[in-house]
């Protein structure tokens, strides 16, 4: 029955086990095109639920983020925080290149508070993104969550510990980030297509501005006048005026 | 209308009449079914229903509700009138083409009344008299064609004239306009005096019939008695919602939308609890007012059951007309964005849902700030002198945590090792907040990246105040 296959390779939530799905709207290009090639609609999901699990925090999942939520933000797009773990430093933003204008930052007391403040974003038309740092959540909360990302349109990502890789999950992608020799190797442990076993590496481009690392910085900010002595002696002194 | 000024805020178990002169002026559906009839006395409707809830007519509270309705009508024609005691006229004949008909506009109408709490019988006629007496007689009928009101018009009782002379007419055999309009003029004239016959003659259209029409009043305030006093969210929010579809109406009246509602709790003793709305936008919905009151009464404490709710609106501002979009996308994210942070704030608190921007300032706590997003639009007046940083960590910890030291070397789970540095900052000796600090990017064992800092000081101790992440 030819026509049957042709109607069931259209439709978005079937695909064949050996191919990736088609994703009824096209991904957000993640800026890696080794990560964009192996994701269904060739990067980040729209609708979805995405969940990372870094190893450890401070290992590089917010770079890994960072090329989407530019793109997103210069879109016009809002992007939420919700209760994210530290504060997020404007600085850092805007030199990924994020415009801060688009980002809201949302702080919960309560593990119910972040879920329903989570539903709501992703519920409404209103954010191109949604970040959210659950401390707990159970498989139904999820299940709640990915249904409200399919009604928008926002790409919904979850960070979640790495134990949790363990659990099962109703998100369309889950990534588990772990370091490598110089670089960072992502492990995609579901995602709507075939699985794959070899983790992607990404280069060590995903440090910070590398180009400063192999260095050492002697940048000094003084602006008292006792310790003016100690800058005019260093080589590459800025001397900031305030 | 007298019994609905009073119980419109919260269905009543009990059934419930009010009275005028001692005499039985009005009862609800429950009190007629035991018995009770306009008209009898007080005390032999109390025989008959022992739990009947007796309520004094109030005059004043029946013109403050028509004055309401008045001023929600207006949002369907500027052009409306009063009729004491409980009529209101609507010239529509200009709002036709924009609320696409007559039964449109009396379908929204009647839609509005019920969500208000009121009851009504609308009926449209080619003049206001005809109008009314339509309405008074009870028959909700839309009269567009002048040739069909005189035949319309002769069925009607002549209740609806509310003469003196009813009596004396109905004696002499006149049942009905009808019978009226057949009888012959200049006798009519002489014996019932000119009026009536000039009240027939407008209601025919043959004689004009101005009215004056009443003028929006400015701001908005609204009262709604609870008839059982209520502490449960739920039930304020039944009677909240009557006020917010009447501020809806007035505030399309006026093409415009609101950012901030009062809304006072009246209780018997303690002193009336206020809760405020703020919205980000104008707007100018019940349905949006609605969900964010919902959020805010469920976390107001009472301190005693609440008697009755005020609304007052004190600012109004102008809101446009959405116009809509073929590619409606970047419109929906314009409306809904202001709604999701209001609707984050009513649950959370102002204070939880913040933006940030960059300050130039050398201390890394001052150099990004929480920024009060009242609006959607970046803020131009905010500092955007850029300062040129060494690399920032997207993670800043809210308070530096001390870190410990051995062998000289800084440990977060393990010795870390200093892969850039230093960065020396020294700055802020004019406010205080002095610090000079030696700052480092640092990595972990397990290869996280974290920015680190010695102070300048003897004593040297280590902290961590970012995260590479």
């Amino acid at each position: 029955m030819p026509g049957l296959a042709a109607e069931l390779d259209q439709h978005p939530g079937i695909w064949r086990g050996g191919e990736l799905a088609r994703s009824a709207c096209p991904g957000i290009a993640s800026g890696y095109a080794a990560l964009d090639a192996e994701l269904p609609g060739g990067g980040w999901p729209c609708g979805a639920l995405t969940e990372i699990l870094p190893q450890h925090e401070g290992i590089g999942e917010l770079r890994l983020l960072g090329p989407a939520l530019a793109r997103l933000a210069s879109q016009g797009k809002f992007i939420a925080w919700i209760a994210p773990p530290h504060l997020p430093y404007a600085p850092a933003l805007a030199a990924a290149g994020i415009a801060l204008a688009r980002i809201v930052i949302v702080k919960t007391a309560r593990d119910s508070d972040t879920l329903w403040a989570s539903e709501q974003a992703l519920g409404s038309a209103a954010c191109g993104g949604v970040l959210v740092w659950p401390r707990q959540i159970n498989y139904t909360q999820l299940r709640r969550l990915q249904l409200a990302a399919e009604g928008g349109r926002s790409l919904a990502v979850l960070f979640r510990p790495s134990q949790a890789a363990h659990e099962p999950t109703p998100a369309a992608l889950r990534i588990a980030l772990a370091t490598s020799a110089g670089g960072l190797a992502l492990s995609i442990l579901k995602r709507r297509g075939a699985p794959l076993s070899r983790p992607i590496l990404l280069p060590a481009s995903l440090a910070p501005a590398s180009s400063h690392f192999p260095r050492s910085f002697d940048a000094h900010v003084v602006d008292s006048t006792t310790s003016a002595a100690v800058a005019a002696g260093s080589i590459s002194a800025r001397l900031a005026l305030a | 209308m007298p019994l609905e000024a009073f119980q419109r805020g919260l269905p009543s178990p009990e059934p419930r009449a009010v009275a005028e002169r001692q005499r039985i002026l009005v009862c609800d559906a429950k009190a007629a079914a035991r018995g009770l009839r306009a008209g009898m006395p007080v005390a032999a409707a109390l025989a008959l229903v022992p739990t009947l809830r007796l309520r004094e007519r109030e005059a004043a509270a029946e013109t403050e509700a028509l004055l309401g309705i008045a001023a929600w009508a207006m949002q369907c024609t500027p052009n409306v009138a009063l009729d004491f005691p409980d009529m209101v006229l609507l010239e529509v004949s200009g709002s036709l083409k924009l609320f696409g008909g007559l039964a449109q506009i009396a379908a929204r109408l009647r839609q509005g009344l019920t969500t208000m709490g009121y009851s009504a019988h609308l009926a449209a006629a080619p003049t206001p008299r005809a109008a009314s007496w339509f309405a008074r007689s009870g028959k909700s009928c839309l009269i567009t064609d002048a040739a069909m009101l005189e035949s319309e018009l002769s069925t009607l009782p002549l209740s609806v004239l509310q003469s003196k002379e009813e009596e004396t007419l109905f004696s002499i055999g006149a049942g009905s306009i009808g019978d009226l309009l057949a009888l012959p003029r200049d006798g009519l004239a002489r014996r019932f005096g000119q009026s009536l016959l000039d009240a027939l003659d407008q209601a025919l259209g043959r004689l004009p019939d101005p009215r004056s029409f009443c003028v929006l009043p400015e701001k908005f305030c609204a009262t709604i008695e609870l008839p059982a006093e209520a502490t449960q969210a739920e039930a304020l929010l039944f009677a909240a919602q009557r006020l917010l579809a009447q501020l809806e109406g007035f505030l399309a009246a006026r093409a415009a939308g609101t950012r901030r509602l009062l809304l006072s709790l009246a209780h018997r003793a303690a002193p009336a609890t206020r809760v405020e709305l703020g919205m980000v936008a104008a707007c100018r919905e019940a349905a949006h007012f609605a969900l964010l009151l919902r959020e805010r009464l469920q976390q107001t404490a009472l301190s005693e059951p609440v008697r009755a709710i005020t609304l007052q609106v004190q600012a109004i501002e102008p809101l446009e007309h959405s116009n809509k979009s073929l590619f409606s996308d970047e419109l929906q994210q314009e409306v809904d964005w202001p709604r999701l942070i209001e609707r984050l704030r009513s649950r959370l608190g102002a204070a939880a849902v913040h933006g940030i921007v960059q300050c130039a300032d050398h201390r890394p706590e001052r150099a990004s700030v929480h920024l009060d997003r009242a609006s959607a639009q970046a803020e131009p007046g905010a500092k955007q002198l850029a300062l040129d940083f060494e690399p920032r960590p997207f993670w800043l910890l809210e308070r530096p945590q001390a870190l410990e030291e051995s062998g000289a070397v800084p440990c977060h789970h393990g010795p870390l090792k200093l892969l850039a540095g230093p960065e020396r900052i020294e700055s802020g000796w004019w406010d205080g907040a002095d610090m000079a600090r030696d700052y480092f990017v640092a990595r972990t064992a397990d290869a996280a990246l974290l920015w680190v800092y010695r102070e300048r000081s003897p004593a040297g101790a280590w902290y961590l105040h970012g995260i590479f992440s």
